[in-house]
């Protein structure tokens, strides 16, 4: 059965006010076209959770989306401070919970595996564990010894961006893989965005780069460019000016304002965003290919 | 001719970068550290294997990272797993030599400070990005340095906050906790080296050509003590400065500046 629908459908469909919010990508594949559906229309009261909220969500925060934020680390990448986030959270306007990259990571992987919490070994670092109750210890029933545990993170949607899937939703992925996989295990709800959608064919004469199977996605959207300012490896570069230019962006509200109603609430969707960008960004974004050796599967 | 004059960030890159031994397996960060790696493998450490939080494995990037996920790390790496599989196989199962690490604050002994300024985690004064990966490559990798501009405020007795852990209150306090790796063993700055001593203190060890133990008290929030006797490290040789400014950071990104 086909999963394929618009990408507003899919955002009515499967993201509700109060929900919490997994949009995946470790720098690679972030899915802002996504985020921008969300924001014009207007879901509120989210609890948005990423290891790097990146610019996707100090956008989303900034335009009222989201009641709490989980996160590892909360930087503009490669740029300085993620302002919104930062002003939010010292203001004391946004709620959150904080880990480290693994912790989050493995909040995930437990999520994904159905299992109720994850053990880490310990890092000898104290003040987070003192200051998030949800970071607990646990004693190892074999050596007695202490090991520190996390809880299960199982999103109500998530959302992941990949390079091609088919209809069904099997997705294929290259390049930084991130969290993707653990987003889409421990979420109730999958939305996949795709580059390109293939003929389930193409899929299968490749099923060792399947990273999401068809079987846990709920919706398949066809969304070229999804990524931008982030990247799709082999697809287009990352836009690094952007990312700066954010930084000047972000300083003040007017100027925050100014780029939500130009750019989000102004533009039907990813595609249009995208011509907006115009062929300079394009050419400055574009990426020579570079192929990988083909495999022999063997015709058994 | 290459200018021989030098900026700090040239200093401290070059300085970090004699810090790796060839076949090292080292997780890099971006900015100085990715950087100093960079420059290990073209010149004194060949077989250097590059590891990024991304997920990114024997990376051979062949234009400057502008992000920990640049795609140019994945082209041509021997392998990329996602994020999970880097923190646990690669780093809390201790296959991983070396990890860079900077922070806000950096105490006596050690312990970085990336999360809060202030002494309330609720309603910090300033709120700083977090852990990151910080807190894992403090914790379990086998030799930990920082690279620090050495600035008064950079340097207090003690964090406001221990995101990532050096020696805890001394070597016995941390080898407590069980955590594998071995600690903070270098701080690099624009002034010079920090080690630990016996209790996990950092002491001063080098000075860089023409930096005086003066400029190091003044720009140490504590009573920095002293080694018996102090090196002056070597001068950055004009291949180092080369490789830097016209292959590894052209645009002067990084190494531009003070």
């Amino acid at each position: 059965m086909t999963k394929i629908c618009s990408l507003s459908e899919a955002i009515t469909t499967y993201v509700h006010d109060g929900d919490s919010v997994f949009c995946a990508g470790f720098t690679h594949l972030i899915p802002f076209a996504a985020g921008h559906e969300i924001i014009r229309q207007g879901k509120r009261n989210l609890t948005l959770a990423r290891a790097t909220p990146d610019l996707i969500y100090d956008q989303m925060i900034a335009a009222g989306c989201a009641r709490k934020l989980i996160f590892s680390y909360i930087g503009n990448p490669g740029v300085g401070a993620l302002r919104i986030v930062r002003q939010e959270l010292e203001s004391g306007r946004l709620e959150w919970e904080e880990y480290s990259h693994f912790g989050m990571i493995s909040r995930l992987q437990a999520g994904a595996a159905g299992l109720p919490f994850m053990p880490m070994n310990q890092t000898a670092a104290p003040d987070l564990e003192k200051n998030n109750p949800n970071i607990r210890r646990v004693k190892d029933p074999y050596s007695e010894q202490e090991l520190i545990t996390v809880p299960a993170l199982n999103p109500d949607v998530g959302i992941i961006h990949v390079q091609r899937a088919d209809k069904n939703g099997n997705a294929q992925v290259w390049g930084i893989l991130g969290e993707q996989k653990e987003v889409a295990f421990a979420s109730s709800k999958v939305i996949i965005t795709a580059e390109e959608i293939v003929d389930e064919d193409i899929i299968r004469s490749d099923p060792n780069r399947t990273l999401i199977p068809g079987l846990i996605v709920n919706a398949v959207c066809h969304v070229p460019h999804c990524a931008h300012p982030s990247y799709t490896q082999g697809y287009y570069d990352r836009d690094n000016v952007f990312y700066l230019n954010w930084d000047k962006i972000s300083e003040e509200r007017t100027s925050i304002n100014t780029w939500l109603d130009e750019w989000v609430y102004g533009v039907a969707g990813a595609e249009e965003y995208w011509q907006k960008l115009g062929a300079e960004t394009h050419a400055r974004l574009s990426v020579k290919p570079r192929f990988a050796a083909p495999v022999n599967y063997g015709d058994y | 001719m290459t200018d021989l004059a030098y900026s700090s960030s040239e200093l401290m890159c070059i300085n970090a970068a004699h810090l790796l031994r060839d076949g090292d397996v080292v997780f890099v960060g971006v900015g100085l550290p990715n950087l100093a790696c960079n420059l290990a493998r073209r010149t004194h450490a060949p077989n250097l294997q590059l590891i990024y939080e991304a997920g990114v494995i024997g990376a051979r990037p062949s234009r400057l990272p502008l992000s920990i996920g640049d795609p140019t790390l994945v082209s041509g790496a021997s392998s990329v797993c996602g994020m999970f599989d880097i923190f646990s196989q690669y780093l809390q199962r201790g296959n991983v030599d070396v990890g860079f690490l900077g922070g806000a604050q950096i105490d006596k002994f050690g312990n970085i400070n990336a999360t809060i300024v202030g002494s309330d985690y609720q309603h910090p004064k300033v709120r700083l990005p977090g852990s990151g990966g910080s807190q894992e490559i403090a914790g379990w990798a086998n030799r930990c340095y920082i690279i620090t501009p050495h600035q008064k405020r950079r340097f207090p007795e003690k964090v406001d906050f221990i995101t990532s852990a050096g020696f805890l209150g001394g070597r016995a306090q941390r080898a407590a906790t069980g955590a594998r790796g071995g600690g903070t063993l270098m701080v690099v700055t624009n002034l010079g080296l920090l080690e630990p001593d016996e209790n996990g203190e950092l002491i001063l060890t080098a000075l860089h050509p023409g930096c005086t133990l003066e400029q190091v008290q003044e720009n140490t929030g504590w009573d920095i003590q002293v080694a018996e006797s102090v090196r002056v490290t070597d001068k950055p040789l004009a291949s180092e400065l080369t490789l830097l400014r016209e292959e590894l950071d052209p645009g002067g990104i990084y190494l531009k500046g003070s």
